[in-house]
């Protein structure tokens, strides 16, 4: 029979498949952060349960942490606490944590690539959302609660329902305005952000083979924030050059044996998935969301969508609520949107690609007048690459803001936030109510598209520049 | 976790798609390392005006009618977004039990089972109708019988559902699912033994 991708990772995972209960799969992989563990680790202690595989697991502290003042104790006295136990938690079970003060630290889903933790074929799980990013590898990686991070550091394995596999095949060539984020965007906005619910996506065509790493990483990040279980890419010879050489990458003899098995790897020809979209890649311009769900995105060169022009009820109130909430009018160009402040970071654009993008863009601007920025690379290593070629003097003459490694106004739980009413252009990945800080209002858009609209002070068409 | 018993129970109204969970419990309270103490923070920027702590009265869940409610009745792809478990935790700390929506996030939907809270699933129509009588008859209250997979309403707009056996037969029982996978530790032992002949280069 021909598979898929996901069903040839599915079926070599399969642990237990007996009647009357949920299939239960196998973990390779572990990921962790100081939000979600806490609990799972006292539930363990509880039940006199031990961690199965302490090596399967890679943890960091991220949500938390700080982006300045790295050095001074954290302000925050809960968020301290979570950090500290974060700490004695892996101490306590040997796992390896690259902690705020250790060089590897960062945003777990940039961390984990760049030591080379997640292979091609593998399960891989996290108490994160975006754990999807891993799917550029190859790797059915995917979030889960808790309860699950205590389950799978019991067990090593999980209950899973299987999913239905949903094919986005993205034809043609991106314009050189257009990023891995735009096509992210723009597959959200036609689909919608239940458009996956159920269904493992794996992305395919012309378009995403030419992507980098980096780019199936941002790509694949928001697969959830289309509903779906995880986002996929095959494997091919820029994947395996990416891992070749890093420090948890195969070595020697296991390397051939390895690479012999992903190439196994990409679904057959002629395997049929339960759902099939087309984009053609051309047609993606750069994109801004304009509402408060990432589903609700437009073209740059668009205006802002009115509610009548939805034919759904449901869509036309969210629609209605969202401009309000927004402080935006019906049918105004997007490019006439005024920002307050910009956010290049987060798991979603926090790499060195992203912030070359936009360093190409702030190159000899200025940030304009009442206008923040900052700049917050998603890892110690993305940093230091990014100092090596001189990014960050680019953006500080051009009045940015140069920070630490952390998830920071991702999800603002670190003290970096809006306040109400201010209007941000953010590389994140969600624009949620409140997300950015209450009142707080987000439109997400690619490295470049944001690092133009600090110059401008509004949002502008990088393709008129 | 508890045994879902039936029940009677007020049914509050959320008229609203694509709640997510930083509206269900924003970020600022995910940095507690307990699992209990999140209700009072449920729908926190929604539930409370602008000092944080007074009730916002336009808000459908601080209405009379519906203190006390067990059961959520919300509009579709309900719990979308991270994957917190702080949402459902606060959800049932808060004091609900079942929710009735068209349509859920997924790593919500499992979370949710892993709390003791029923996700019933209903279609478009039946959500509409359930929606319409709570409308016209706040306070009203559902009978819940899991058992039985039926809802019954005071207006007669009562329903059998689907649901997964498994996750049906854990919530009555309260079951533990560690407890549950650990009955096969045997095979979990087998397959990993046979995992590090065939992929050698995950162990090394």
């Amino acid at each position: 029979m021909k598979k898929t991708m996901y069903e040839k990772i599915w079926d070599s995972h399969l642990v237990v498949d007996v009647e009357g209960q949920a299939p239960v799969i196998y973990v390779d992989r572990h990921l962790m952060h100081e939000v979600t563990s806490p609990q799972a680790f006292e539930g363990l202690k509880i039940s006199g349960r031990k961690v199965r595989n302490p090596h399967s697991i890679l943890a960091t502290m991220d949500h938390c942490v700080p982006t300045k003042n790295r050095n001074l104790p954290i302000a925050d006295l809960i968020a301290r606490k979570q950090i500290e136990t974060m700490a004695e938690n892996c101490l306590e079970n040997g796992l390896n944590l690259y902690d705020m003060k250790s060089p590897n630290n960062g945003v777990i889903h940039v961390v984990v690539p760049e030591h080379g933790f997640v292979h091609p074929g593998m399960v891989v799980v996290c108490g994160d959302s975006h754990t999807a990013t891993h799917g550029a590898f190859g790797a059915l990686a995917f979030g889960i609660g808790t309860s699950e991070v205590e389950h799978v550091m019991a067990t090593q394995t999980l209950p899973q329902k299987k999913s239905k596999t949903m094919l986005v095949q993205v034809n043609g060539e991106l314009s050189k305005y257009s990023t891995a984020k735009d096509i992210a965007l723009a597959i959200i906005g036609k689909i919608g952000t239940a458009g996956g619910t159920g269904y493992v996506i794996e992305y395919a065509g012309d378009a995403i083979k030419a992507l980098s790493m980096e780019g199936r990483m941002t790509l694949c990040n928001m697969a959830i924030e289309a509903g779906a279980r995880a986002g996929l890419v095959a494997p091919d010879e820029k994947t395996y050059e990416y891992l070749n050489g890093k420090e948890f990458a195969p070595k020697g003899d296991n390397w051939e044996l390895a690479l012999a098995y992903w190439k196994s790897l990409p679904s057959d020809t002629g395997a049929e998935f339960d759902t099939v979209i087309t984009l053609n890649a051309a047609d993606i311009a750069p994109q801004v969301s304009w509402g408060t769900s990432p589903e609700q995105v437009i073209g740059v060169d668009a205006n802002v969508p009115a509610p009548e022009s939805f034919d759904n009820e449901g869509k036309r109130k969210a629609c209605e609520s969202a401009l309000a909430y927004m402080g935006l009018t019906a049918n105004m160009p997007i490019t006439d949107i005024k920002i307050d402040y910009v956010f290049i970071g987060s798991c979603t654009n926090g790499r060195i690609e992203d912030f070359r993008s936009a360093a190409e863009v702030a190159k000899g601007t200025k940030v304009a007048d009442g206008v923040t920025a900052i700049v917050v690379p998603g890892s110690y290593h993305v940093k230091e690459q990014a100092e090596k070629e001189g990014l960050d003097k680019i953006f500080i003459d051009a009045g940015w803001e140069w920070r630490e490694p952390g998830c920071s106004m991702c999800l603002a739980m670190n003290g970096d936030e809006l306040s109400k009413g201010q209007r941000c252009a953010s590389t994140s990945n969600r624009n949620f109510e409140g997300r950015q800080g209450k009142g707080g209002r987000t439109h997400l858009v690619s490295p470049a598209m944001a690092a133009a609209a600090a110059a401008a002070g509004h949002f502008v068409d990088i393709r008129k520049l | 976790m508890q045994p879902y018993t039936k029940h009677e129970s007020i049914a509050a109204l959320m008229n609203r798609s694509n709640v997510d969970t930083d509206q269900i419990i924003p970020k600022q309270f995910l940095k507690k390392v307990e699992r209990s103490g999140f209700g009072v923070h449920l729908f926190h920027d929604w539930r409370y005006n602008d000092d944080g702590v007074t009730p916002n009265p336009e808000f459908e869940l601080n209405k009379p009618a519906f203190q006390g409610a067990k059961i959520l009745v919300a509009g579709d792809n309900f719990g979308c977004g991270s994957s917190r478990e702080h949402a459902p935790w606060a959800i049932a700390d808060y004091g609900f039990n079942t929710i009735i929506s068209t349509s859920y996030a997924d790593i919500f939907y499992n979370n949710c089972f892993k709390n003791g809270i029923l996700a019933i699933i209903v279609s478009q129509a039946q959500l509409d109708t359930l929606m319409a009588e709570i409308a016209s008859n706040e306070g009203g209250k559902f009978i819940v019988d899991l058992e039985n997979r039926q809802v019954t309403t005071p207006a007669g707009n009562g329903f059998t559902f689907e649901i997964d056996p498994f996750r049906q037969g854990n919530l009555l029982s309260g079951l533990d699912d560690i407890g549950l996978t650990l009955k096969h530790v045997d095979k979990i032992d087998q397959y990993e033994a046979q995992h590090k002949q065939n992929y050698p280069w995950l162990w090394a």
